[in-house]
C-alpha cells in the first residue's frame, strides 16, 4: 500500500497531549466520513512532540485529501481552541523529516 | 509558483494587535495578498497603518468593504458612495432583491450569502445567470464550515455543493476564503482546498479559488482604480509634458 506522511502543527494555549491530537483527529474523521471512510485511511500518528506542538502522521495515500479535510476541520482538543495545520506532504518519512522539520 | 489570496480577514479593525497577528499567520500560512473587511467610512491613515502592517508581514492589503443593505436603493446608495474607496467590494445578500441587485451591478466584486439558512440563500440559476455577465464572484467563507457542526454542517455542505454546481454551470468564478474573525479560524490553501471536496470541488478549481480568480479580480480593480484608467480597454501609457496630472 502506498503511503503518504504528513508533517503537522498544532497551535493551542497549552501544550496538548498525543492522545488529545489523536482523539480530536478520528472524531473529526467520523464526524466528515463516518466509520465506512475511516475504516479506508490507514492513520496512524507515528511522532509527535507536545512541547512543540510538531508531529508526523502517515496515511493511505487514496485517502490524503480526506485527512487534510479532517485535520483542517478540527477547531478544539480537549474542548479547547485549538488549530493543526499541515506544514508538508511527503512519500517518504526520510524526505518529509528534511523538507518540513527542517 | 501559485501567489495565493485570502480576500477575507474579519479582525476587529480597532485592536491592531488582533490585525497584525492575524496577517502574519496568513502570511506564514502561505497568502500574498490578505484582504481585510473595512469599515465604510475608515480613515486613510487607518489603512496606511494596516499598509503597514502588511508589508512588515511580507504580504499585500486589498482594501475591502461589505455591505450590508436591506434594500436595493441601500444597495446603490452605498455603491455610489464608497465604490471607488476600496479594491473589493462585497455584497453580503440578506434579501432576494438585494441579491438580484448585487448579482447584476458590475461595481460589485463578490457576492456573499453567510446564512446557513437555506431559505435565505439565493444563489440559484437566475443568480448566477446574472453574475456571470456581470463578472461577479462567488464567495465561500470556509469559516462557517469551521465552526458550523451537526445537522447545520450537513445542510451547508449540501448548499455549497449546490452553489459550486451552478456556479460551474454558468462559469461564475468561485473565490474560497477565510472569513476568520480569529487566527484559529485561518487555515492553508490546501487545507482549504481539501475542505472544499467536501463539497465536490475538485482540488484544481478550488485551488484557482484561492489564488488565480481572486488575483484577477483584484488586479483588475486596481487597474480600475489606478489614475491612468479611462474606460475599459483604454488606459494612459504616457503623459506629455505639460499636460495636468490627474
Amino acid at each position: 500500500m502506498r503511503r503518504r506522511y504528513l508533517a503537522l502543527r498544532v497551535v493551542s494555549e497549552q501544550p496538548v497531549g498525543q492522545r488529545d491530537v489523536t482523539s480530536a483527529f478520528w472524531s473529526a474523521l467520523l464526524q466528515l466520513f463516518g466509520e465506512y471512510g475511516a475504516s479506508q485511511v490507514g492513520f496512524s500518528l507515528i511522532d509527535y512532540d507536545p512541547q512543540r506542538g510538531r508531529g508526523i502522521v502517515r496515511c493511505s495515500h487514496k485517502a490524503l485529501e480526506m485527512v487534510r479535510a479532517s485535520i483542517a476541520s478540527i477547531t478544539e482538543i480537549s474542548e479547547k481552541p485549538a488549530a493543526i495545520h499541515v506544514v508538508g506532504v511527503s512519500g517518504t518519512l526520510r524526505s518529509l523529516r528534511k523538507k518540513a522539520l527542517s | 509558483m501559485r501567489r495565493f489570496v485570502d480576500l477575507h480577514l474579519r479582525p476587529s479593525i480597532k485592536d491592531l494587535d488582533q490585525v497584525e497577528n492575524m496577517v502574519r499567520k496568513s502570511s506564514e500560512l502561505g497568502y500574498r495578498l490578505v484582504g481585510v473587511s473595512l469599515p465604510p467610512d475608515i480613515k486613510r491613515d487607518e489603512i496606511s497603518q494596516l499598509q503597514k502592517i502588511c508589508r512588515d508581514a511580507d504580504t499585500d492589503l486589498v482594501t475591502r468593504a461589505d455591505f450590508i443593505p436591506e434594500t436595493r436603493r441601500e444597495l446603490l446608495n452605498d455603491l455610489r458612495r464608497f465604490r471607488r474607496r476600496f479594491e473589493v467590494v462585497s455584497v453580503v445578500c440578506t434579501s432576494k432583491a438585494v441579491a438580484r441587485q448585487a448579482a447584476k451591478d458590475r461595481r460589485v466584486d463578490l457576492l456573499s450569502f453567510p446564512s446557513t439558512d437555506l431559505r435565505r440563500r439565493f444563489f440559484d440559476d437566475a443568480e448566477a445567470e446574472l453574475a456571470s455577465k456581470a463578472l461577479s464572484s462567488l464567495e465561500i467563507d470556509m469559516a462557517l464550515l469551521l465552526s458550523s457542526k451537526g445537522f447545520s454542517r450537513i445542510r451547508l455542505l449540501s448548499r455549497l455543493r449546490e452553489e459550486a454546481a451552478i456556479a460551474k454551470r454558468f462559469r461564475v468564478p468561485v473565490v474560497i476564503s477565510s472569513g476568520a474573525t480569529n487566527e484559529r479560524l485561518l487555515r492553508g490553501p490546501h487545507d482549504y482546498a481539501s475542505l472544499a471536496s467536501l463539497f465536490d470541488m475538485p482540488p484544481s478549481l478550488a485551488l484557482r479559488a484561492l489564488s488565480e480568480d481572486p488575483l484577477a479580480m483584484v488586479e483588475r480593480n486596481r487597474g480600475k482604480l489606478s489614475p491612468d484608467y479611462v474606460v475599459e480597454g483604454v488606459r494612459v501609457i504616457r503623459r506629455k509634458k505639460g499636460c495636468l496630472d490627474a
